[in-house]
């Protein structure tokens, strides 16, 4: 149905540059989730999509038309915010009608069939004659995607839908949008947080951001094997990658690094040989590395805290970097304070960057 | 124990002095009201006779019911006026970005802290010039110099609070700025559009300065003016009792407004929109 074209969106307020020229490409009907920390301006990038701020510089195309200068109801979109934004005196019913009485051309029957269809979809039925303030969290949630629904939009925007709700409802939340997705398929939907769970387990396609600028664009689990530099390696995984300074001693077939105060370590990323010599970053997943007994070990170090998660264990492990090696492993395996260890992991889970950051391809 | 108790005497004592200080003029008034003849001229702190005569008397002579619905009309249009201007005008400084916008809020501001007597003879002139001496019109003109500036600076701030993400879901939704005003705001509005319009409304009731001065037939003046003017059978004669049961009867349609709308001041309408 909709697919968004971004070409060179540019965002400022004033002198200050929040977005930096933004290319994008959304196919109809995908869930893209843009990640990214606080202030990187992932919610501008939201809020221009949805016509609630101008658009400094570049293109926006909706459906293959552009829609600039084009009013918020116009464009058609639906957006769901984190603070819900009910409208308090209204009732349920009302709140999600509003939108349709105001477009004129639906006759009541038709306004009544839509918000009773979406209703029944969220199983919001029996609230419909209560007001905001009578519904729980979750329910004031369901009630403003129950609002977008009746807009019946091409493009969904959600905007941290779930951070106000507590940890289980999230997870619900999550699910039920997860559905909602797949029940309207043809519909694109783009949605923001700063929660890796969410992006992982939501999204199509993860546009991640950093300062303004897209720093990677791709399915969640390419993302998480094949990051394109540091800043989404260590912002995707929890806790994030291990990531110690090096020097790169050999270029490929036989690649191999040296991170500072450890061993010369093996890996399997594709440096050219003109790299050698010269400083990057070598990074490992703390969900890659293993216990180990044998001569594979690339660190060997004493265990500084060690935190019990239940399913797993995080061991912090100095290896006489200057930060401590994360690893998490398995909860059988018994470990202390204090015990001496050795860690190993498969060549394949290495990665390293050159000295801007920029990721090494593995081969 | 001794100490808790003394402290408990000594707050009560505050709060029956300070009411006591409150009401009794008004308590003094009324008991005066009631009295006649020479009795008026006896000082007594509790009520004494019971005669309706000095109410009867400021009602069916003179012009006071005339002033009277003078008094309702000119508070009731400039509290109209005021809430719909100010209304529109809190909108625009609270939620549209312009330059110039705090040194506006502050001019608005500016207006209200000119004495009355500052700005009489100009408005005067202003009043000549339309046309419109003695008759409600300079009045109602005259009026909004100082309610405007406080009914827009309450709204504006009122405003300027409610959640802006509930404007945002209306503009998604299609809304005009008149029809998130009107649908939106306005119903969440309600507490201090009931304050702002009270405060207006006893503003214009009270109003002399202005009153005296752009008036000049009995018909046209309003109750405070024609009050003071009251006068009696020759011009060493006070009506004393006329003036007070002429004061009562002003004050209650302002003690009835507040008991309608006090109902209507709901605190926290906006609760459950947003959260927190």
């Amino acid at each position: 149905m909709a697919g968004l074209l971004l070409r060179g969106i540019k965002k400022s307020y004033g002198t200050v540059k929040v977005l930096h020229g933004i290319d994008l490409d959304i196919k109809s009907g995908e869930f893209i989730v843009f990640v990214g920390p606080s202030g990187c301006g992932k919610s501008t990038l939201l809020r221009l999509i949805a016509g609630l701020e101008d658009i400094t510089g570049g293109t926006l195309q909706i459906d293959g038309q552009v829609v600039n200068q084009l009013a918020p109801s116009k464009r058609g979109i639906a957006m769901v915010f984190q603070s819900y934004a009910l409208y308090p005196h209204m009732t349920v019913y009302d709140n999600m009608a509003f939108g349709m009485k105001l477009a004129k051309g639906h006759d009541a029957s038709e306004i009544d069939k839509r918000v009773r269809g979406a209703a029944d979809i969220l199983q919001i039925t029996p609230y419909l004659d209560r007001l905001p303030k009578q519904l729980s969290g979750g329910q004031r949630q369901r009630v403003a995607i129950g609002r977008a629904i009746v807009r019946d939009p091409k493009v969904f925007l959600f905007d941290e839908p779930l951070s106000n709700l507590d940890a289980a409802l999230r997870v619900q939340t999550r699910i039920e949008i997860n559905k909602l997705h797949e029940r309207m398929a043809g519909v694109t939907m783009i949605y923001v947080t700063h929660d890796q769970v969410e992006a992982m387990t939501l999204a199509d396609r993860i546009v991640v951001l950093n300062a303004g600028r897209v720093e990677q664009v791709g399915a969640p689990m390419e993302l998480y094997h094949r990051p394109d530099n540091l800043f989404v390696a260590r912002f995707l995984g929890s806790p994030s990658m291990n990531t110690i300074p090096c020097t790169i001693v050999s270029g490929s077939p036989d690649a191999s690094v040296q991170p500072d105060g450890c061993n010369k370590i093996a890996v399997a990323a594709v440096i050219p040989a003109s790299a050698a010599g010269k400083r990057g970053t070598f990074g490992v997943r703390p969900e890659d590395l293993v216990l180990t007994e044998g001569s594979d070990a690339i660190f060997h170090g004493t265990i500084d805290i060690v935190e019990q998660l239940g399913e797993v264990t995080l061991i912090y492990v100095d290896v006489g970097t200057s930060e401590p090696i994360v690893a998490k492993i398995e909860n059988e395996a018994v470990v202390a304070k204090g015990q001496k260890v050795s860690l190993t992991t498969e060549k394949r889970h290495l990665h390293v960057f050159d000295e801007n950051g920029v990721a090494f391809p593995r081969s | 124990m001794l100490w808790h108790a003394t402290k408990r005497t000594g707050f009560y004592l505050l709060v029956i002095g300070i009411v006591f200080i409150s009401i009794f003029p008004f308590y003094y008034a009324i008991i005066t009201s009631f009295k006649s003849g020479t009795a008026l001229f006896e000082i007594n702190y509790w009520p004494t006779s019971f005669s309706l005569a000095n109410y009867t008397q400021v009602l069916t002579t003179g012009s006071f019911p005339r002033n009277l619905a003078n008094s309702l009309l000119i508070a009731s249009v400039v509290v109209a006026i005021s809430l719909l201007l100010a209304v529109t005008a809190s909108f625009a400084l609270s939620r549209v970005r312009f330059g110039g916008r705090s040194l506006l809020l502050f001019t608005i501001l500016a207006v209200s802290m000119f004495p009355q007597i500052a700005v009489l003879s100009g408005l005067f002139e202003l009043v000549r010039f339309f046309g419109i001496f003695n008759t409600p019109f300079a009045l109602i003109f005259s009026y909004m110099i100082f309610t405007l500036p406080f009914t827009v600076w309450i709204l504006t701030t009122f405003m300027r609070d409610l959640p802006i993400e509930i404007e945002e879901a209306a503009i998604v939704d299609g809304a005009s700025p008149w029809v998130i005003i009107t649908k939106v705001f306005l119903p969440l509005m309600w507490p201090a559009l009931v304050t702002t319009g009270l405060l207006a409304f006893i503003a214009a009731w009270n109003e002399f300065l202005f009153a005296l001065t752009f008036t000049s037939s009995n018909n046209t003046r309003t109750v405070p003016v024609a009050i003071a003017l009251l006068s009696g059978n020759t011009q060493y004669e006070i009506p004393w009792g006329n003036i007070m049961a002429a004061s009562v009867i002003v004050t209650v349609p302002l003690v009835v407004l507040v008991l309608i709308f006090q109902r209507k001041i709901i605190s926290g309408l906006t609760a459950g929109g947003v959260k927190g």
